[in-house]
């Protein structure tokens, strides 16, 4: 595959990843925070085919989970009903970017038994809807820090290399403090010395605004290479010649060329971010129940029955797997077209 | 010799500014250690404040970062809250547990990614080169923290490893060997999982440095004469394309002390970590603003040993 045809997949696979995510609602067949006490740490259900009489149908079913005689979070299939998987059913409510509320699942059967597609937690709730709930917090978390980092950094990396002097050597210099500084650390002492008491949407703001704030130094330099080689160029001499202001200048002849290095650090940073914000989660500092984030889904891992009998607690981990290596992707495609189109 | 003695200078000032920093960051902090006491009404509220006032945190910030840096110069690095003692002999004992298993990761990444990264340069396109940046690509997009728990699980499932810690229960009554095997034991899951972490971007830069320099016509000219392989990638493509490597060492040694806090809170590793993400939650000023600090420290040594490196191999920047 050409580079440009390697490109447009990864940001289609990428885009396609997103979109599951912004309609959790209408994929999860679940609310997130809904619980079934009398179903705790049930395994993932199992869509079948073929029945017990041998026969195969064409749409799926499920059995219930049932416990096991005597024991207590041991489960086992019961053969005597089998609820087939209907799609596009009614089911709990839900918001569509918090305006329209709808009630359409993509998929889901009938009452008595639930479909646990990635099994469940301790309270019962379905990891499944609590993933692609959760995706949209850490997501969003991400996607937010690194426009706050790069918009800080295209700011003052344009400022930096344009004007040059002693603007420049200031903001080289903070931006060296900023490097030399440890990043998880920092991240971890500034978030622990805000409040720990706040609303869940304060702490989410806090949240990214801290990661975001913290690794502006990297797209600044960046930029500002880009800018100081940018206006070298003969025809930024004419423009100014025909007496163009800065901000034309800026406009139409040095800002096009940071796009390129914007959106390559947009895809290495994004992935980054959510690992941040994951990180802080697993570890009690960033949102905390019920709402459910990546982190706090993989932080259930932290206790030694549920590491060890419990495998689809990982599932949240092989979901930030995939989107990771999608960003990876995009951006190794990005930087090879760039290599290859950089004059 | 001036250069250097300049980016010693700079280091200096550099530590300066991110103590200022650090200082400021912990002190926008509304809440001190002492509010937990707060809570408990059989305390009065003027206890507390005889509390503050004995530990200075009532004080204006500026009279404080100036008693913390006496307290600094006087060899104590300020006091610690919770631990009631001078913070510096509780950073030595976790920095060193630390240093221990970031020394060993960042030793056995070096190892093995030059090398390996050397020979996949010297065949391209072959299997190798594929299977390189599949596996990095791969590595790379798995998070520590997965791994970091897989391989725990995994320890846990086959009772093969210990499972976190830094020694067993009954350390003390075993003979000197078997100390030493104790705590290899222990080290293996960590030391995996920060390899694992670290190798996939070396052994790219590697390639990618060796790729280049391979390229150049002095080597298809050593060729041409007659140079053996060995000494032909060793002794004439390496050190022309050291340079970045270099660099990245310096970024290594930088990131001895701060690279392994996931690690070493999931897997229960006495280092700085856990010190960190404790006073960090409780509050402990001192602990965390001397943390970052050493941290810091070893950052700017890191880059001031690559330059200092990069001084004494690159004779272009000798030059300048």
């Amino acid at each position: 595959m050409t580079s440009k045809k390697k490109f447009w997949a990864a940001v289609t696979f990428l885009v396609l990843l997103h979109a599951v995510i912004v309609f959790a609602g209408f994929v999860a067949p679940y609310d997130p925070t809904s619980q079934n006490r009398n179903l705790p740490f049930v395994p993932p259900t199992r869509p079948h085919f073929i029945d017990t009489q041998g026969r195969f149908h064409l749409r799926p079913f499920i059995c219930q989970w049932i416990s096991r005689p005597q024991s207590l979070y041991e489960y086992e299939e019961s053969h005597d009903k089998a609820y087939p998987i209907h799609f596009l059913v009614k089911g709990p409510e839900y918001k569509i970017a918090g305006l329209f509320s709808a009630h359409t699942h993509l998929f889901g059967v009938e009452v008595p038994a639930q479909i646990f597609l990635a099994g469940s937690d301790n309270y019962g709730r379905d990891q499944f809807s609590r993933i692609l709930y959760g995706g949209r917090i850490s997501l969003a978390s991400g996607l937010l820090a690194t426009l706050i980092s790069l918009m800080l950094g295209l700011l003052l990396g344009t400022i930096s290399g344009f004007y040059g002097r002693w603007i420049d050597e200031l903001v080289m210099r903070t931006a060296e403090l900023f490097l030399v500084l440890p990043w998880l650390y920092l991240l971890l002492a500034v978030r622990a010395f805000l409040p720990l008491y706040i609303s869940p949407m304060q702490t989410f703001f806090l949240l990214v605004a801290v990661i975001g704030s913290v690794g502006w130094a990297r797209p600044a330099r960046l930029v500002r290479g880009v800018v100081l080689s940018a206006k070298t160029r003969k025809y930024v001499a004419a423009s100014r010649g025909f007496g163009a202001s800065d901000i034309h200048i800026l406009r139409r002849h040095v800002l096009p060329h940071t796009y390129g290095v914007l959106l390559t650090q947009a895809a290495l940073l994004v992935p980054q971010y959510v690992v941040a914000e994951v990180t802080l989660s697993f570890l009690g500092l960033g949102l905390s129940e019920p709402l459910p984030s990546w982190g706090s889904l993989l932080a259930n891992l932290q206790q030694y029955n549920v590491l060890v009998s419990y495998w689809w607690m990982f599932i949240p981990g092989l979901a930030l797997i995939v989107f990771s290596l999608g960003y990876l992707a995009v951006a190794d495609a990005f930087l090879k077209r760039l290599q290859s189109t950089t004059v | 010799m001036k250069y250097l003695g300049r980016r010693l200078a700079h280091g200096i000032l550099l530590l300066v500014g991110a103590s200022l920093l650090c200082f400021l960051f912990t002190d926008l902090a509304p809440g001190s250690f002492f509010d937990e006491i707060k809570l408990n009404p059989q305390i009065s509220p003027e206890t507390v404040a005889a509390l503050r006032s004995h530990y200075g945190l009532d004080q204006p910030t500026s009279v404080r970062y100036v008693g913390w840096v006496k307290s600094v110069f006087k060899g104590e690095w300020g006091y610690s809250f919770a631990y009631n003692s001078p913070v510096r002999g509780l950073l030595m004992l976790r920095a060193g547990n630390t240093l221990l298993l970031t020394g060993v990761a960042t030793l056995l990444v070096w190892l093995i990614a030059v090398p390996l990264g050397i020979w996949i340069a010297d065949h391209p396109d072959a299997w190798s080169d594929r299977l390189c940046r599949g596996g990095t690509s791969i590595l790379l997009s798995v998070p520590e923290l997965v791994l970091v728990l897989g391989f725990l699980c995994l320890a846990v499932r086959t009772h093969a490893l210990p499972v976190g810690g830094m020694a067993s229960v009954g350390f003390d009554q075993l003979g000197r060997w078997s100390k030493l095997g104790d705590l290899i034991m222990h080290l293996i899951i960590p030391v995996i999982t920060l390899v694992l972490a670290g190798l996939p971007i070396l052994l790219r830069h590697v390639r990618a440095s060796m790729t280049e320099v391979l390229k150049a016509p002095f080597v298809q000219a050593a060729r041409g004469h007659g140079v053996a392989k060995t000494r032909l990638l060793f002794r004439y493509a390496l050190p022309a394309a050291a340079n970045p490597l270099i660099s990245l060492f310096g970024f290594s040694v930088g990131g001895l002390l701060s690279g392994s806090l996931l690690v070493e809170v999931v897997t229960g590793w006495p280092g700085l970590g856990p010190l960190l993400l404790e006073a960090t939650m409780s509050r402990d000023l001192y602990v965390v603003v001397g943390v970052v600090m050493l941290s810091t420290v070893f950052m700017i040594l890191g880059n001031f040993l690559a330059d200092v490196m990069l001084v004494a191999a690159d004779p272009r920047i000798r030059m300048q």
